[in-house]
């Protein structure tokens, strides 16, 4: 027994260390965001840094409205979960349900592989492809807008979304499936009635987990999302989500400037939302269990 | 004075290349409980799973013969799938109640088919779960998970899920292999007394339990339906060597 448990200790201790170390450094990530962006609520107030609505960092005297940066924020992924979520979804049940298995073979891969494709190529076809067509066909003055942002962000999370959508329709046990079939149920109404309420958390969870992933996107909204700090009245007007704010601003601002610290503040803003929508997911899951057993 | 329910002629079943029914003929009386034995893989839930036609979705499944559900064939080309297995209900080896309440559950059948109101719907719950013998554990929490009751109460919802859509035979599938001995007393208490309702055929792998609750026995061994008759005679004067074996215990 005992040299049994001494034998143990060593790998536990290095396993122990490591882990500490990855929780340290996410530890030592928020202690920095955080002190750097206190600093700058001495400068402007709270209700003006989140409800302004101009955000002119350079001027003089500047401006941090973030409003127009949070409302771009919103927009595009809001409009990207609108694009990418029901296609996620009804793709995940066509993927689990529907489509003969050899298809299945080849379709699933190929999703996946849509999802390592690197964001600065998507921007590429943004650029490139999206923004000109839509000049041409809308009549606008830019393609680079909301909606070119939303389509290619939209592309970014499907992958994701139907591969952990189809995982958790899949682990659906065949059990229930038999069950409902032998009551007398269709094909589709087994799917609708059974397989997808029983599934529905695991859903709920795979489409929260793409909206994070869009609110985090930096670099297609930084090339597609056309950059204009304002609050956006349609969805082909140039938006400023946080992100591309951040990644534009940050090399051309004076280290510890008030400029400087309001970007750490925006940075803070968007770790919130996504803990928000990862407390969510989270409360989802464990409801879900407590419904379980 | 009889009737038979189901009348099987000539069954054979393949996986594939498996023949794993070899020409089934037999008859399942009316209102009375049918079991059926023989060692694992002799292919009596295979039969029984012919009955609604479940075997349907397997692949490389195939079915020659015929099987009379009152006279007519349920492998006809115009054969109404859901009308079938509507009248036929199942139950199956695992407890399997849909993650969702007790009425839900129960309820689902019923909605399917299209009753929506919800004042029949209670009725019909209600009713299906006395049936069950489960209605004075749940009337209070009709509204809980499903899968919080426990195994032997899960597999009466089980069966009162299948009888809330008022079918005229149930197929039982080792409904209490899964279950403690005072739970699959219950059931088999319940099995008795469905039989003046339904007509009720059970797979079981468990001789006294056929011994205890069915009318007649078929013995079935490696896809062969080696001997039938009224339980009692079948289990004191059995006609074949085979069946005398398997009943004394001799293997499976």
């Amino acid at each position: 027994m005992r040299t049994s448990l001494k034998e143990d200790r060593i790998p536990r201790i290095a396993v122990m260390t490591i882990a500490s170390m990855g929780v340290a450094i996410m530890l030592f990530i928020l202690y920095s965001l955080v002190r750097d962006s206190i600093p700058i609520l001495a400068h402007v107030t709270l209700s003006d840094l989140l409800f302004g609505t101009h955000w002119y960092p350079t001027y003089d005297p500047p401006e941090f409205g973030m409003l127009p940066l949070i409302a771009g924020s919103v927009s595009v992924t809001l409009m990207a979960s609108v694009i990418s979520l029901p296609v996620s979804l009804a793709l995940a049940v066509f993927l689990s349900e529907i489509c003969p298995a050899t298809l299945r073979e080849i379709l699933k891969p190929v999703i996946e592989i849509l999802g390592f494709f690197p964001s600065v190529v998507l921007g590429f076809i943004g650029m490139v492809i999206i923004a000109p067509w839509m000049v041409m066909n809308f009549n606008i003055m830019t393609g680079l807008n909301l909606l070119n942002a939303s389509i290619l962000m939209g592309v970014m999370i499907i992958p994701i979304v139907t591969s952990l959508a189809e995982d958790s329709l899949n682990s659906v046990p065949k059990d229930i499936r038999d069950a409902s079939f032998a009551l007398g149920a269709t094909r589709l109404e087994t799917i609708t009635r059974s397989v997808i309420p029983a599934a529905l958390p695991g859903l709920m969870t795979a489409s929260l987990l793409g909206v994070m992933r869009a609110i985090g996107e930096t670099m297609v909204v930084l090339m597609a999302a056309g950059g204009a700090a304002m609050i956006p009245r349609s969805i082909m007007d140039p938006v400023r989500p946080l992100t591309s704010a951040i990644a534009a601003e940050m090399g051309e601002t004076p280290f510890r400037s008030d400029h400087y610290f309001a970007l750490f503040f925006a940075g803070l803003l968007l770790l919130f939302m996504t803990l928000a929508l990862n407390m969510t997911a989270l409360w989802i899951e464990s409801r879900a269990k407590r419904l379980r057993s | 004075m009889e009737k038979d329910k189901f009348s099987v002629r000539d069954l054979d079943l393949f996986y594939g290349s498996n023949h794993a029914l070899k020409k089934i003929n037999l008859q399942v009386p009316e209102r009375s409980v049918t079991a059926l034995i023989g060692p694992s893989g002799c292919g009596k839930s295979s039969f029984l799973r012919c009955l609604n036609r479940m075997n349907d979705f397997i692949p490389g499944c195939s079915v020659t013969g015929r099987v009379e559900l009152d006279g007519s064939d349920i492998y006809d080309a115009g054969t109404d799938l859901i009308h079938l297995r509507r009248r036929v209900g199942m139950v199956f080896q695992r407890p399997n109640p849909f993650p969702m309440s007790i009425f839900d559950n129960v309820a689902y059948g019923p909605r399917l088919h299209g009753d929506r109101d919800r004042n029949t719907l209670r009725d019909i719950v209600e009713e299906s779960l006395r049936v069950s013998a489960l209605w004075n554990e749940v009337r209070d929490i009709l509204h809980s998970p499903a899968l919080a009751l426990s195994g032997g109460q899960q597999q009466r919802l089980c069966i009162a899920r299948a009888v809330a859509v008022q079918p005229e035979v149930l197929l039982m599938d080792e409904p209490t292999s899964a279950l403690d001995p005072m739970a699959t007393a219950r059931i088999e208490e319940l099995v008795r007394e469905l039989r003046t309702r339904y007509t009720v055929v059970i797979v079981t792998h468990n001789m006294q339990q056929a011994a205890r609750i069915s009318d007649t026995t078929d013995f079935f061994l490696s896809g062969e339906m080696v001997e039938s008759g009224p339980t009692q005679q079948m289990f004191t004067s059995p006609r074949d060597k085979r069946t005398e074996d398997y009943i004394t215990g001799r293997f499976g």
